[in-house]
C-alpha cells in the first residue's frame, strides 16, 4: 500500500502547488506509516527534486503537455492501481480539480476537495475544508477503501529537507483524445493570483482603471500579484481572473492588501482566508475594517505611494 | 451545425448575502430564515451560455435538479429565463457524489450534446459534480470555460487556469463546468414568467447511491481579533509590522 501524490508542472517544471502537494502527502505517508510515490506526466525537466519534498519514488509517464483530464485520470489511476494507493493526493488546482470528481468516480473512493488539514485518523478518516465560501469549515468523513484529497494552496508551505529522487518510467496508458489545445495564455511575468504569497487588490475606490499604476508599483516593489473586486473586472477595469471573492477567484496569501474595497460580505468570502489582512480605505466604516489585522484610514492616491517608498527603502535596506 | 441537445445542472443554494450558522451541536446548517437562489454559476453562465447556443443553432435545453419539492421556485425560475423543459429527481443528496449518480443516470440514456455545471456551488464549493458526472458518462470534461463559441461542428472554449486561460478546441458530446465570463446574466421577463408556468417539469425517482463522505462538525473560522489602525503619513511604521509583527514580508 502506498500514499500517491499527482505532481503538476508548468512547461516542463514541477509547479509550487506540486510541491506543497507531496510535502502534505509526506505527512500523511508518516501519519499512515506508509510509503509516499509522486507521479508526474508529460515532459519535466526538474521531477527527481520532488524527492527532496518526501516523495521515497518519483515515477513519471511519457506524454505531450497538454491538459486532457480523461487521459491524466486514466494515467493517475492505472498508477495507483499499480502501487495500491490508499489515499490519493491531488492539488487544488484547476487542473486538480478536474481530475479529483472524476478520479473519485473511477476509483470509487471518498473525495474531500480543498483541504486544509491533514487527515485525523482516531476515528476513521476525517479531514477539514473550506466551505460556504470561506465562513465556514466542515469536517467530512470519508467512508471507502480509497481516498482522494486535493489540497488547498498555500496551506502548507513547501518543506524541503530529503534528497533528489531517481525517476522512474512507467507505462503510459493509452488514450485518445477529443481535446485539442490550441493556447495557453499567461499573463506575463506575473505571479499567478492562486499561488502568490502576497496581494495587492484594488476596488471601486480608484476611480477608473487610468489610475491602477500606483497599484501596479506597490506590487511590483513587494513581488506581490494584483488582483480587483467584482465591480472592478465587471466594469473591465481589470480582466476577469484578477476578481477575488466568492464569486471569483478565492485566494488565501500570507498577506492580502485591499485598496479601496469596502469589503462586502461576498467579497471576504474569497480572501478572509488570508494570514494577514491590511485595509486602506478613506471611509472609516468601511465594514472591511472589521476583518483586517492593519487599518489605514486615508485618501488611497496619497497613502499608497507613501506605503510603495516605504517598502522600497525596507528592501534597499535588507 | 445540427441543432443541441443541451442539459443544464442546476442547484438551490442560500444566498449569497446569507448569514451562515449551525444547529444540532454544530452538525446541521441552520436553514432558519436562509433565503435561496439558483446557484449563480449556473444561473447566471451555465444557463444563459446554453440560450446563446440555442439561439445559434437551435435545439432545446432541459434543466435538471436533483433536490426535493423546495427546488421548484428556482427550477421555474430558469424556465422562465428561457430553458424548454426540467427534470427534478426527487432525493435531498447525501454529498456531490450523489448528485452527479443521479444526473448521469437521467444522462445516459438521452444522448445530450452538451452538459452544464456551474464551477461550483456557493455552499459547498466542491467543484466536483461536472468532472463526476463526465466520468459516469466516459466524457471528455472541460473546467472553468469563460467563452464559447461554435464554428461548424468545433466548438472552441477558453478556460480558466491559474494566471491566464487555455484556449481548447473539441467537438460534441462533453461536459463543461461555467466560469465567469461565459454569458451574462439574463433577467427573466413577465412573458417568460408567464410561459415558465407552462413548461414541463418531470419529477423522477431517485437511483440507489451509497454516499462515501458525510459532514460531520462544522466551525466558524476564528475572527481577526482587532484591526490595529496605522497612522496613513507613517507607512514605514507599517511596513515595520508587517515584517516585524505579522512577518509576511
Amino acid at each position: 500500500m502506498s500514499i500517491l501524490v499527482y505532481a503538476e508542472h508548468l512547461d516542463g517544471t514541477c509547479k509550487k502547488a506540486a510541491f506543497e502537494a507531496v510535502t502534505y502527502a509526506r505527512k500523511v505517508a508518516d501519519e499512515m506509516s506508509l510509503p509516499c510515490i509522486a507521479l508526474t506526466i508529460g515532459d519535466v525537466g526538474n521531477a527527481g527534486e520532488l524527492g527532496t519534498y518526501g516523495a521515497d519514488r518519483v515515477l513519471h509517464a511519457a506524454a505531450n503537455n497538454h491538459f486532457d483530464g480523461q487521459h491524466h485520470a486514466k494515467q493517475i489511476a492505472h498508477a495507483a492501481t499499480e502501487v495500491n494507493a490508499k489515499v490519493i493526493i491531488l492539488s487544488h488546482t484547476s487542473t486538480g480539480k478536474a481530475l479529483a470528481g472524476r478520479l473519485a468516480v473511477m476509483l470509487d473512493a471518498g473525495l474531500a476537495s480543498g483541504v486544509n488539514s491533514l487527515p485525523d485518523l482516531s476515528t476513521g478518516f476525517r479531514v477539514k475544508r473550506s466551505v460556504y465560501s470561506g465562513k465556514a469549515v466542515a469536517t467530512y468523513e470519508l467512508s471507502s477503501d480509497m481516498q482522494v484529497l486535493s489540497v488547498m494552496g498555500n496551506t502548507f508551505p513547501a518543506q524541503a529537507n530529503g534528497t533528489l529522487a531517481q525517476v522512474e518510467q512507467v507505462e503510459s496508458v493509452q488514450h485518445e483524445s477529443r481535446i485539442t489545445v490550441q493556447s495557453v495564455n499567461k499573463a506575463d511575468g506575473s505571479v499567478p493570483l492562486p499561488e502568490a504569497d502576497l496581494v495587492v487588490s484594488g476596488g471601486r475606490g480608484f476611480k477608473g482603471p487610468e489610475n491602477w499604476d500606483i497599484l501596479l508599483q506597490l506590487a511590483e516593489a513587494l513581488g506581490a500579484a494584483t488582483a480587483c473586486s467584482r465591480p472592478v473586472a465587471d466594469s473591465g477595469w481589470r480582466p476577469h481572473h484578477e476578481h477575488v471573492g466568492q464569486t471569483g477567484v478565492a485566494i488565501r496569501p500570507n498577506l492580502y492588501i485591499a485598496i479601496g474595497i469596502s469589503g462586502a460580505i461576498q467579497h471576504l468570502g474569497g480572501v478572509n482566508n488570508s494570514k494577514t489582512i491590511v485595509v486602506i480605505n478613506k471611509d472609516p466604516e468601511a465594514p472591511f475594517f472589521k476583518a483586517a489585522d492593519y487599518g489605514v484610514v486615508g485618501d488611497l492616491f496619497e497613502v499608497v505611494p507613501k506605503l510603495t517608498a516605504a517598502v522600497k527603502a525596507y528592501k534597499e535596506g535588507v | 451545425m445540427n441543432a443541441m441537445k443541451q442539459l443544464v445542472c442546476i442547484s438551490k443554494t442560500p444566498d449569497t448575502t446569507s448569514r451562515i450558522s449551525f444547529v444540532e451541536d454544530s452538525t446541521k446548517f441552520d436553514t432558519d430564515g436562509i433565503q435561496y437562489i439558483m446557484n449563480p454559476y449556473d444561473e447566471w453562465y451555465a444557463l444563459v451560455k446554453a440560450l446563446e447556443v440555442k439561439e445559434q443553432v437551435g435545439g432545446s435545453i432541459t434543466v435538471i435538479n436533483v433536490g426535493d419539492a423546495s427546488s421548484e421556485q428556482i427550477i421555474r425560475k430558469a424556465l422562465a429565463i428561457g430553458a424548454d423543459d426540467a427534470i427534478r429527481v426527487d432525493k435531498l443528496a447525501e454529498d456531490a457524489g450523489d448528485v452527479a449518480a443521479q444526473i448521469a443516470a437521467v444522462a445516459k440514456n438521452e444522448a445530450y450534446d452538451l452538459i452544464y455545471t456551474g464551477k461550483e456551488t456557493i455552499d459547498y464549493n466542491n467543484s466536483e459534480v461536472g468532472s463526476r458526472i463526465a466520468a459516469h458518462l466516459d466524457l471528455p470534461f472541460i473546467s472553468y470555460a469563460n467563452a464559447l463559441s461554435i464554428e461548424g461542428d468545433t466548438f472552441t472554449i477558453a478556460r480558466d487556469i491559474e494566471g491566464g486561460s487555455e484556449v481548447l478546441t473539441i467537438q460534441a458530446p462533453f461536459v463543461l463546468s461555467a466560469s465567469k465570463g461565459l454569458a451574462e446574466q439574463r433577467i427573466p421577463n413577465m412573458r417568460g414568467i408567464m410561459m415558465a408556468k407552462r413548461k414541463p417539469l418531470e419529477v423522477k425517482e431517485a437511483v440507489a447511491y451509497q454516499a462515501t463522505s458525510k459532514i460531520v462538525e462544522y466551525e466558524k473560522p476564528e475572527g481577526r481579533t482587532s484591526c490595529k489602525l496605522v497612522d496613513p503619513d507613517n507607512m514605514n511604521e507599517l511596513v515595520r509590522l508587517l515584517h516585524e509583527e505579522a512577518k509576511v514580508i
